[in-house]
């Protein structure tokens, strides 16, 4: 067998395996007469099960990366495989159950809707998904037991603390059991020690349900001490891709992939 | 997303917005209220005419002739079928015969003779003519002095108003207001008509019956000796009519109506006697024509037909109902179009509110993107936004036209009122009027709310998402 060949088995094994496939990954935008390179030919990978953090700088590119991933947003060029699926092959409404059922976001702002309960918002995933009232509002409550909120179902966004808050979008993002959490700066408006009571609450997710998680960030300390692999980006490219040795793996989590 | 979950977000939706949207729906009231109000006027004065004309009696009757009464002969239609010689002539069989055809309520002879009635020793020579009981309908009798015969069999007359003025000696002066029926009926009602009249008697004697018996029996007018006796009879006053219920006639209508039994008992000498001399010696009696009453005035041309097909002239006033009909349905049309003027507008409101609706939850929207919304969930989202105002503009709209439609009535009676003259009901909100404008306010609602609709579902989620 030709080296070629080996190469091009050894890349299709790697897809079948990943969690997430990027490759040649690039999104401009049109601004007049120029051109924004936000992603410019990012190529990388993440297993099933891992925790990985997506650093750099404002403007680097990263949440760019999550959109695409995320199918908020389709790729200028290259591809975004997500098990198995090539993202760019999606209609509008196969990305839609896409986003539905495989991944749950959470986001630095909460996005909470600011008219609903608590209840409601988390709800709402599975209003699009067609689950009967009754049984929405048995897996509402439990979802916001888990993150310590049961006693606020009827309270209004507004109501509630930062922590709170983001607290409730992450029991939202993880109403439909999805595969694949994205999680845009998701401690950018909370102080430390919220940030880190949420982190826990990611990492404890993904340690018991094995769920890929991926983060963007710009707080290295924190990518530090729960990511088990950074991800560097600068200007929209991949600078450095490496494996966090200060976290322990979770036994099984390689298993998984 | 499943329909009670659209429901219940959108009038969640709706309620955020509370005081834009209730301006909204109102805008969507008003504009269903003054399509209803129209409508309704155009319905309501369709009905005030097609309850008038029913009530004049000439919209449900069919006057039948027999084809031996060469007067109608030569018409188009009548043309074929037998020779006038041979034809059927029109007795009680007969009549009875008609008014057991399907869709007939009654069948009467028409009874009308000229002859003097004396009143205060004066001779007044003028028509009489029977009336069934179910005349008293008509709306000729609506303001009618006095009252309707006591019994159909009763000696009473009602008479005309320009008999009455005759009785009287009293001429109308030309240019001045006509006289009030209610003075003319205070001197004349109770009193006494004496009405002389021939009454035709079957007399077969032996000698003409010896004489003429094999002629006549060849002839089949066997017993076809009749005379002509002068009686007299007494009728007292009961009534006063103010509107002549016989304006259609011409110079065949009668100034004085008795009962039809009474009439038919009295067996006055018609014309039809002279020339059916064969029929007329004996004691059934012919008629010179038979007034038909139809259910209901759709059916006049089947009970018109299936009298032809018996052999009779028929007469109706069927074509006038049609380009009644007709000129109705051209009123409503245009009633309709100004009405749903009002109703375009309150569109234009709900396409502003709406587009404003996603200026203010575009990263409302974003945010259902990024959870699962499809853009099919979103464009349905602000689908039933629209239909929910478009309903509840649709209900409210009807109540409202209906009020306006009350008020207009109401005032408009106080005004009849005040002219004399009887009140009316010409305003009508029918059952499908009220369902019919509460879909139309839904779908015109909807219509409004495609491009809203389409233009939220197509938001980009990324760029929704990072509008503040």
């Amino acid at each position: 067998m030709s080296s070629t060949g080996i190469s091009q088995q050894k890349s299709a094994t790697a897809i079948n395996t990943a969690a997430i496939h990027a490759e040649q990954l690039c999104r401009h935008y049109r601004m007049g007469e120029t051109v924004i390179q936000a992603v410019d030919g990012v190529t990388l990978e993440v297993r099933a099960g891992e925790f990985v953090a997506l650093l750099g700088s404002s403007g680097s590119g990263k949440s760019s990366v999550l959109n695409l991933i995320a199918g908020l947003d389709r790729p200028t060029s290259g591809r975004v495989i997500v098990h198995g699926r090539d993202l760019a092959q999606l209609s509008r409404e196969e990305l839609a159950h896409y986003r539905l059922h495989t991944v749950g976001m959470v986001f630095q702002s909460f996005n909470l809707i600011a008219g609903m309960t608590l209840a409601e918002n988390v709800e709402l995933p599975m209003r699009f998904a067609e689950i009967d009232r009754a049984k929405r509002e048995g897996l509402a409550r439990e979802a916001l037991g888990r993150v310590g909120l049961q006693a606020r179902m009827k309270h209004r966004p507004s109501e509630l603390s930062g922590g709170e808050q983001q607290r409730a979008a992450l029991a939202r993002a993880l109403i439909n059991r999805p595969q694949l959490l994205l999680a845009d700066e998701p401690t950018g408006n909370l102080d430390s020690h919220t940030g880190t009571e949420i982190l826990d609450m990611v990492r404890e997710f993904n340690q018991q349900l094995g769920m890929t998680v991926v983060m963007v960030t710009h707080e290295r300390a924190l990518a530090e001490r729960y990511a088990q692999r950074l991800i560097f980006l600068a200007d929209g490219r991949l600078v450095a891709d490496e494996a966090n040795s200060a976290v322990v793996a979770t036994a099984g989590a390689e298993g998984r992939a | 997303m499943k329909l009670p979950d659209l429901t219940e977000l959108a009038l969640r939706n709706l309620r955020e917005s509370l005081l834009r949207n209730s301006l909204t729906t109102i805008g969507i009231s008003v504009g269903v209220a003054s399509l209803v109000a129209m409508l309704s006027l155009g319905i309501g004065l369709q009905q005030l005419a097609s309850r008038r004309l029913m009530k004049s009696g000439l919209f449900d009757t069919v006057v039948v002739t027999s084809r031996r009464d060469l007067r109608n002969f030569g018409r188009e239609e009548e043309r074929s079928g037998p020779a006038p010689g041979e034809s059927r002539i029109l007795d009680e069989p007969t009549r009875k015969e008609i008014e057991h055809l399907p869709n007939v309520s009654e069948a009467y002879p028409d009874i009308r003779f000229i002859t003097e009635l004396r009143y205060e020793d004066k001779p007044h020579l003028t028509m009489v003519a029977a009336l069934p009981s179910s005349a008293k309908t008509n709306d000729a009798f609506e303001a009618l002095q006095g009252h309707f015969f006591s019994g159909d069999a009763a000696p009473e007359a009602v008479i005309q108003k320009a008999f009455a003025e005759e009785l009287l000696g009293k001429t109308p002066k030309a240019g001045l207001d006509e006289t009030n029926v209610a003075e003319l009926a205070g001197p004349l009602l109770g009193k006494e008509l004496t009405m002389r009249y021939a009454q035709r008697e079957t007399a077969p004697t032996a000698a003409a019956t010896a004489a003429n018996d094999k002629s006549a029996a060849d002839q089949g007018i066997s017993g076809a000796a009749y005379s002509v006796v002068s009686r007299e009879l007494k009728l007292k006053i009961v009534g006063v009519a103010d509107l002549d219920p016989e304006s259609m006639r011409g110079p065949t209508r009668a100034r004085v109506f008795l009962p039809l039994k009474l009439a038919e008992s009295l067996h006055v000498m018609q014309p039809t006697d002279l020339r059916e001399i064969s029929s007329a010696a004996s004691d059934r009696p012919l008629y010179s024509s038979v007034s038909v009453r139809v259910k209901n005035p759709a059916q006049i041309r089947t009970v018109e037909d299936a009298i032809k097909k018996m052999g009779f002239n028929t007469f109706s006033i069927l074509d006038a109902t049609r380009s009644l009909q007709q000129f109705f349905a051209v009123l409503d049309l245009f009633l309709g179009i100004f009405g749903s003027l009002a109703l375009a507008v309150a569109s234009i409101g709900i396409v502003n509110t709406l587009v404003m609706a996603i200026l203010e939850r575009r990263r409302e929207i974003g945010i259902m993107k990024a959870i699962g919304a499809s853009d099919g969930d979103v464009k349905k989202l602000f689908f039933a936004e629209a239909g929910a105002m478009g309903i509840l503009g649709g209900v409210v709209g009807v109540a409202l036209g209906w009020a306006i439609g009350q008020v207009i009535n109401l005032g408009t009676n106080v005004y009849l009122k005040r002219q004399s003259l009887p009140p009316e009901h010409f305003w009508s909100v029918p059952f499908w009027l009220v369902g019919g404008a509460i879909v139309f306010a839904f779908v015109v609602s909807l219509l409004s709310g495609l491009y809203p609709a389409g233009r939220a579902a197509r938001l980009d989620p990324v760029q929704a998402l990072r509008y503040e």
